[in-house]
């Protein structure tokens, strides 16, 4: 039968294509290949600290390390990889329509995304050594190729607001007939308030980077004190947009939960106009927290103060999700599929993450643990528990829509455990390391330290066999998984009621909907 | 000394009360996580498929207000206590005792050097007493960094160009470790001095012995008159009470000052630096706009000298 995957061959026909499937499966492709990238130089990081002294790299050389682990796994693959992959591959096929609303401009953007990739890895002939947050005076200041690196994300995040575009365009004007605002599936609604959040931020630290680029170019000193400039005003046009990008991190992977609960819980989702509304509400006060970041950094004590109450804001919307996807499990009929183990992953290791971000919100226990492996602790907590434990739910979850193959669910589930187990043994003592005082970003540490940074190395290992596992389960199975049939896991949205891999047009005919995509019947006890 | 839950000992009272905050919290948060991982958990084992059983819910409720109701109410009041109870002990924190004693930080690539009032320096170590109130004046020399005491919970960047502040009051003498936590280069991790406490009798004796035998240097406050000397600030303001072409400099530090946009500001360190660098940034309600910029002209040591100097003329 014809697919996407088999209408047309050759290398040009995906590098011109116009088809929002091949064009996330390139997005997935590359940006998969950075996680793995980033990956190992995050067990560079883990394994440098085994010992208190430089005993593997020097300082530069670690600190070289830690900063591409960092910009590549945020820039390169959390913040792009499921709106740019999965929200390509998916967004058209959930609401019913054929393509994205431009689709050339789609493509446009997936060739911006290469181009800048290509210019960051251009910027890896002098390593970057500032640390993913840029901070100035020392980025404008030091000899690595930060002009290069901020220039590649520069087009990236151009890339990013095109597509968010589109997104926002797409599910205006393109839902099926009858796919009113209410009978989105959740994943929408979390693409929707990502694309707005980019649209809105993304400019921001476009600007913020140019203004950067001017500094160390022309030496204008917007950021130099000696020249009447302000260190801190860079991070607040760094916050302004990266604290929102934490939400372009989560919401998406959100989406993903509230899809795959339902799923394998046979039982509607419980509270969808909360879990709609909450994302929203997310993305707004997103906007009013940056300050956050900034407590010890010589704010005035006025806006600490603001910052910390509207902190605790985004709390409550965050909750109701989390309550909203316990409660849909009950008296479920729950499967314990690997897309599912995954999502639960979610929300156990997410739940984590969010109660210790009040420790970070209030200012007297922020001052001693900013900066601290504490902070490490609790957003790889969000960032890995959360969003990376979500996009692995959703890449086992439309693994074979996608591909037209089944994964091997013993295989899969192996890899889980080891990622788990690997997961919390890696990051749970960094929340003692930080209470202890740890700092992080610290190349050399006094010997006190280093039972926990031992364990975490450990645990940094076992995270990466589980983590290669599901890789070879992944390609292995493209060739040698059963064959997919339309609808494996039962699901009610409309990627399932076509053939798994959906053909070029998606659909042959515009479905026309009468019902929102949770309609799970109830047996009577 | 090995407390829970910052697990290092805490140093101070305000530490201490830092600390409560902490366990606060944690109960708080011990009691979401225990209901969401214990329901999760329930559910999970509970409702699991069996084989055999029609593979149907047994529920179809979509929505519940009560229940949503008050899983908004409930988390909005544990986060309102939270920012509350944590806004006030930082506001302790911040509150600089009256009578504390002043040392200048200045931290740089990758050291941090200190200065007591009588003009001495020191690098990577310095002295307290027990018991006194000590506020701890910071600034940076080249990049950001981050000036930690992890036994008393403090922590403040250093900021080129601009003055922050910590202050402390040892409970107990000993030894305690100062790190920096914002990233500053290769040496960041090397950046590392220590804060020695000692009984006050103790502090006083070598305290004079160091000024004594240190070599000659001007106390801080006297550089600083001697730097507004040589730069003619004297010829419009006085030291006395008096008014020339500008305000007066006696009892300035610290006051509120009107200024002619109607707003008041402090006259604190930031606010003399400014006024020295950039004059033309506010004005003092009732004066003509004629002191000229010092940019260029003063040096950075010198303008910390000059507020010591302002400081000193009560
Ligand atoms: C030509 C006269 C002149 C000279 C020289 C001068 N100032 Fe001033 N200064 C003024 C005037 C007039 C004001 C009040 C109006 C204003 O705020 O600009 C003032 C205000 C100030 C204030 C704020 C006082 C307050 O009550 O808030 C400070 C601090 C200050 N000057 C410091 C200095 C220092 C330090 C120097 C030398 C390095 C200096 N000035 C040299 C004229 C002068
Ligand atoms: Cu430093």
């Amino acid at each position: 039968m014809k697919n996407y995957l088999n209408e047309t061959r050759g290398l040009s026909s995906w590098i011109f294509t116009l088809d929002h499937k091949r064009i996330g499966i390139m997005y997935l492709c590359i940006i998969l290949f950075f996680f793995l990238v980033g990956g190992v130089f995050g067990l560079l990081v883990r394994l440098e600290l085994l010992r208190p002294n430089n005993w593997l790299m020097s300082s530069q050389t670690y600190n070289e390390m830690f900063t591409l682990h960092g910009v590549i796994m945020i820039f390169l693959f959390v913040i792009p990889i499921i709106p740019s992959a999965l929200g390509n591959f998916f967004v058209p096929l959930l609401i019913g329509a054929r393509d994205v609303a431009f689709p050339r401009l789609n493509l446009f953007s997936v060739w911006l995304f290469g181009a800048g990739v290509l210019v960051v890895i251009a910027s890896f002939s002098h390593p970057i050594d500032t640390g993913w947050t840029f901070y100035t005076p020392y980025s404008a200041r030091t000899a690595a190729a930060v002009t290069i690196l901020v220039g590649g994300i520069f087009l990236m995040g151009m890339s990013t607001i095109l597509t968010a575009l589109n997104f926002i365009v797409t599910i205006h004007r393109l839902r099926a007939p009858g796919m009113t605002w209410f009978r989105l599936p959740l994943f929408i609604w979390g693409i929707y308030a990502t694309s707005i959040i980019n649209i809105i931020a993304t400019p921001v630290v476009g600007m913020t980077f140019i203004l950067l680029v001017a500094e160390r170019i022309f030496g204008i000193g917007f950021f130099d004190p000696a020249k009447g400039g302000d260190p801190l005003l860079f991070q607040h046009f760094f916050w302004f947009y990266s604290h929102p990008a934490v939400y372009v991190m989560i919401l998406p992977a959100m989406g993903i939960i509230s899809e795959i609960i339902p799923v394998f819980s046979r039982k509607p989702i419980f509270g969808y106009k909360a879990i709609a509304y909450s994302s929203l509400a997310i993305a707004f006060s997103g906007f009013l927290v940056w300050g956050h970041h900034m407590f010890v950094a010589g704010m005035s004590n006025a806006a600490d103060i603001f910052f910390s109450f509207f902190t605790f804001s985004v709390a409550v919307p965050t909750g109701i999700k989390v309550f909203n996807w316990i409660a849909t499990m009950y008296k479920g009929s729950i499967h314990l599929d690997t897309p599912m183990i995954y999502a639960l992953t979610f929300i156990f290791s997410f739940i984590i993450g969010g109660l210790t971000g009040p420790f970070l919100g209030a200012l007297a226990t922020d001052v001693p643990l900013h900066d601290t492996y504490f902070v490490v602790a609790h957003f790889h907590y969000t960032m890995m528990g959360g969003t990376v434990m979500g996009l692995f739910a959703g890449l086992h979850y439309w693994y074979p829509k996608m591909t037209g193959k089944m994964l091997n669910e013993k295989t899969a589930k192996v890899a889980w455990a080891l990622v788990f187990v690997g997961f919390f043994v890696t990051f749970f003592n960094m929340f003692i390391l930080g209470m202890r005082g740890m700092p992080r970003r610290w190349a050399t540490y006094p010997p006190r330290f280093q039972t926990e940074h031992i364990i975490s190395t450990v645990g940094s290992w076992i995270l990466a066999a589980g983590i290669v596992i599901m890789f070879y389960n992944f390609i292995r199975c493209l060739k040698k998984g059963e064959k997919a049939p339309p609808n494996p896991w039962g699901g009610r949205t409309l990627e399932w009621q076509v053939p798994s891999p959906p053909p070029t047009e998606n659909f042959s005919e515009i479905p026309v909907i009468t019902d929102w995509p949770y309609s799970y019947p109830k047996r009577e006890e | 000394m090995n407390n829970v839950p910052m697990a290092f000992g805490a140093a101070s009272h305000v530490a201490t009360e830092v600390d409560n905050v902490f366990i606060f919290i944690l109960v708080i948060t011990a009691f979401f996580f225990v209901t969401t991982q214990g329901a999760l958990i329930y559910f999970v084992i509970k409702y699991r498929h069996r084989k055999g059983q029609p593979d149907m819910a047994t529920s179809s409720v979509i929505t519940n207000r009560f229940l949503e109701g008050i899983w908004i109410g409930v988390p909005s009041l544990a986060v309102a206590a939270i920012f509350f109870y944590g806004y006030t002990v930082w506001e302790n924190m911040r509150t600089v005792p009256k009578n504390a004693e002043e040392i200048n930080v200045t931290a740089r690539q990758w050291l941090y050097q200190f200065q007591y009032p009588d003009g001495r320096k020191s690098i990577n170590e310095v002295r307290v007493p027990v018991g006194q109130a000590v506020k701890f004046n910071l600034t940076s020399a080249d990049v950001l960094h981050g000036f930690y005491l992890p036994a008393f919970r403090i922590k403040q960047d250093a900021v080129p160009g601009r003055y922050t502040y910590v202050w402390l009051r040892a409970a107990n003498p000993g030894s305690y470790d100062i790190f920096c936590t914002q990233y500053c280069g290769v040496g960041h991790s090397q950046m590392r001095a220590k804060l020695i406490v000692m009984p006050r009798a103790q502090y006083q004796q070598w305290y004079r012995q160091e000024t004594a035998s240190a070599e000659k240097v001007l106390p801080l406050a006297d550089e600083g008159k001697a730097v507004v000397q040589r730069l003619g600030c004297l010829a419009c303001h006085s030291t006395d009470g008096s008014v020339k072409v500008g305000p007066t400099w006696k009892n300035l530090y610290g006051s509120r000052v009107l200024l002619e946009s109607g707003k008041t500001v402090t006259a604190d360190d930031n606010y003399i630096r400014t006024k020295i660098l950039d004059p033309a940034a506010t004005t003092v309600k009732g004066f003509p706009k004629v002191m000229p910029t010092f940019k260029g002209i003063i040096k950075n040591n010198e303008i910390t000298a000059v507020i010591a100097y302002i400081k000193s003329l009560k």
